[in-house]
């Protein structure tokens, strides 16, 4: 099934999509949003570009295996948990810093979003290796 | 902080595994050091926890009916040292017995995605972070017991899989009613709740939806069918990791929830689950009784040891409980242990079938030891630890006047007998049959493991007394929930 109309549409739409993916997790901690949809729009993107062009050439596309992308995700979910311990706090505790502050807008960052990110990466990892899987025949 | 170990170094371990699924040797080496290291963290546990009384965790510094609390009482602690013993024994017998196809396609990771799963079930405060651990244990469990896809195995998956969804199904829908109900999922808040409000209605409907829940895990009369029909099917190694581990946190959790909830109609639900653990000793040992696969046999003897621990968990005075821990520490070494020796026996003669076997005595006199040790601990000869564990809960049975279900769990015992001497009679002791095919080498580690398994087991009742005061601790603080209560919320 070879369509053009389908591959330019997925060729677009790839860096769309994983640009809005991380959009969607950035904003995720206090407005609708996160890891795990952010997840799921990016695992949509790679896998709109396998329906368009089938598993193999997306897999040579990008240069990282779903399987350690989801191993990678846990691991970044596990070490957000470990800064809380340097302060004494229990483990998982939210720490925050403020990258920039000023009388109208604040950044912060913090390790729930380094959490989320986790959650992002083995979602989508999770979601490219099924549907991979399942489409590779 | 330590608390968080048992949980979070099987998911570190199961990353590191999954980053190198390519090279099988450093899996092999790795696995083993890892699994070693997790027994002496639960065994630095233990020796802490028996020191300093319960130990709580507030994650994420959210106090405690809010957040999810960890809890370590002697239970959880016994539990915890008690698996992670038998996965490292486990991990000793793979790479010799588990084919290389298997072990590369992500075995090593998946057990530890298990015992993380087991652990977490086992040291959680909160009833919904424990249904998260049940998940997270039996997705492991799905794809290990389906791992290498033989039509068999796969035969054997699917019921194990729709059993397993259905056992969930009624686990949720009771954290629903309890949730809707109390408005808390907190273990020592909820147990709070339910001594101090004058009136919560429909909490006997989610326990028994529990009941039903973890009857099933635990493979209680009338939900043990799905057992015997799948824990046969995947090589030995992966059964006798289930065996010892998987069933066994739903007794673990059954003994949690009876001495934290059951609080209104205690008489009803001592009866009922009397009547529940006399009769899947009995039905249990029967079924076995019929069979002629060495795995079958033992499958159904787990369904049958199952209810030795539920009497004693019933029974509920601390003596009772006490030779309910230990029996189920005994069960999980000794059950873990027949398997193995079950594949040792696989692995020399190539077969399950006890139709198809003999002379192994004559033969390998050392491997048939390793069968003998375990399989007459399950039996209950003295003077190793099954004898004792009967022996005290047949004791604390007498005590309670609990005549009836003792008197069948002794009858029971001597089925048992019957079944452990039918296997060493048709594998060991009959003469070689003329069709056998020519004996196959066991390997080293495979022999190593059972070794220190039956070591295991013959220390556990040589030490009955010091285990037993462990286990009586526990039991005491089982039930006494207010201990429970006041170490987690820290409050009357």
């Amino acid at each position: 099934m070879e369509s053009v109309i389908l591959q330019i549409a997925a060729r677009h739409m790839r860096p769309i999509l994983i640009v809005l993916s991380l959009v969607v997790l950035y904003r995720g901690h206090n407005e609708p949003g996160g890891g795990f949809i952010g997840g799921l729009m990016l695992g949509a993107a790679f896998i709109l570009y396998a329906m368009a062009f089938g598993v193999s050439k997306t897999q040579k596309s990008i240069s990282f295996s779903p399987v350690t992308m989801t191993a990678l995700g846990l691991l970044i979910a596990l070490l957000s948990g470990v800064p809380a311990l340097f302060s004494g706090s229990p483990f998982m505790t939210g720490e925050w810093i403020t990258l920039f502050q000023h009388t109208v807008v604040e950044l912060k960052l913090g390790t729930p979003l380094l959490f989320d990110v986790g959650v992002y990466l083995t979602v989508a990892g999770m979601l490219m290796l099924v549907m991979f899987s399942i489409m590779e025949d | 902080m330590i608390l968080v170990l048992p949980i979070m170094l099987p998911l570190l371990f199961m990353v590191a595994l999954i980053f190198t699924r390519r090279w099988l040797a450093f899996q092999q080496v790795f696995s083993l050091i890892a699994s070693f290291a997790l027994t002496f963290l639960s065994a630095l546990l233990l020796a802490e926890v028996s020191r300093k009384g319960i130990m709580t965790l507030q994650l994420g510094g959210w106090p405690a009916p809010y957040g999810i609390t960890l809890v370590v009482d002697l239970l959880s602690a016994i539990m915890l040292t008690t698996t992670s013993f038998v996965a490292l024994v486990v991990m000793i017998y793979s790479p010799g017995f588990i084919d290389k196809e298997r072990q590369t396609a992500g075995y090593y990771p998946l057990v530890f995605g298990l015992l993380m799963g087991v652990n977490g079930a086992f040291i959680t405060g909160d009833i919904f972070n424990m249904y998260v651990w049940y998940e997270v244990m039996l997705t492991s469990s799905f794809v290990l017991i389906a791992l290498g896809g033989s039509a068999e195995q796969l035969r054997g998956s699917v019921k194990y899989v729709t059993i397993s969804f259905v056992a969930s199904i009624f686990f949720v829908s009771a954290i629903g009613i309890m949730y809707g109900q109390a408005g808390t999922l907190n273990m020592a808040d909820l147990a709070y709740k339910m001594r101090s409000w004058e009136e919560m209605p429909y909490m006997n409907s989610a326990l028994m939806l529990f009941f039903i829940a973890f009857s099933i895990k635990a493979a209680l009369f009338p939900f043990f069918f799905w057992l015997p029909a799948s824990y046969h099917t995947p090589p030995v190694a992966i059964t006798a990791l289930f065996a010892g581990t998987l069933t066994k946190v739903g007794i673990y959790t059954m003994m949690r929830f009876y001495s934290l909830f059951v609080v209104e109609d205690v008489m009803f639900w001592k009866i009922f689950l009397l009547v529940i653990a006399g009769l899947t000793m009995t039905v249990g040992v029967l079924m076995a009784a019929s069979q002629f696969d060495i795995r079958k046999i033992l499958s159904f003897h787990i369904i049958s040891q199952v209810g030795y621990m539920v009497m004693g968990l019933v029974i509920f005075t601390p003596q009772a409980v006490a030779a309910a821990i230990y029996f189920t520490v005994h069960n999980m070494l000794s059950k873990t242990g027949t398997f193995l020796a079950g594949g040792l026996v696989y692995q020399r003669s190539g077969s399950y079938d006890l139709k198809y076997l003999g002379g192994l005595y004559k033969s390998m006199p050392f491997l048939a030891l390793l069968f003998f040790v375990p399989a007459m601990s399950l039996a209950g000869i003295p003077p190793l630890p099954g004898f004792f564990g009967k022996l005290f809960l047949v004791k604390g049975g007498f005590a309670a006047g609990d005549y009836l279900i003792t008197g069948v769990a002794i009858a029971v015992g001597l089925f048992t007998l019957f079944s452990m001497v039918k296997i060493w009679n048709e594998a060991y002791w009959k003469s070689e049959p003329e069709n056998m095919p020519a004996p196959s080498r066991v390997s080293n580690l495979t022999l190593a493991a059972s070794s220190l398994l039956v070591l295991a087991v013959i220390l556990l009742g040589v030490f009955v007394g010091p285990v037993m005061k462990i286990t009586h601790e526990a039991a005491v603080q089982l039930t006494d929930p207010l201990i429970y209560i006041q170490a987690v919320l820290g409050k009357q």
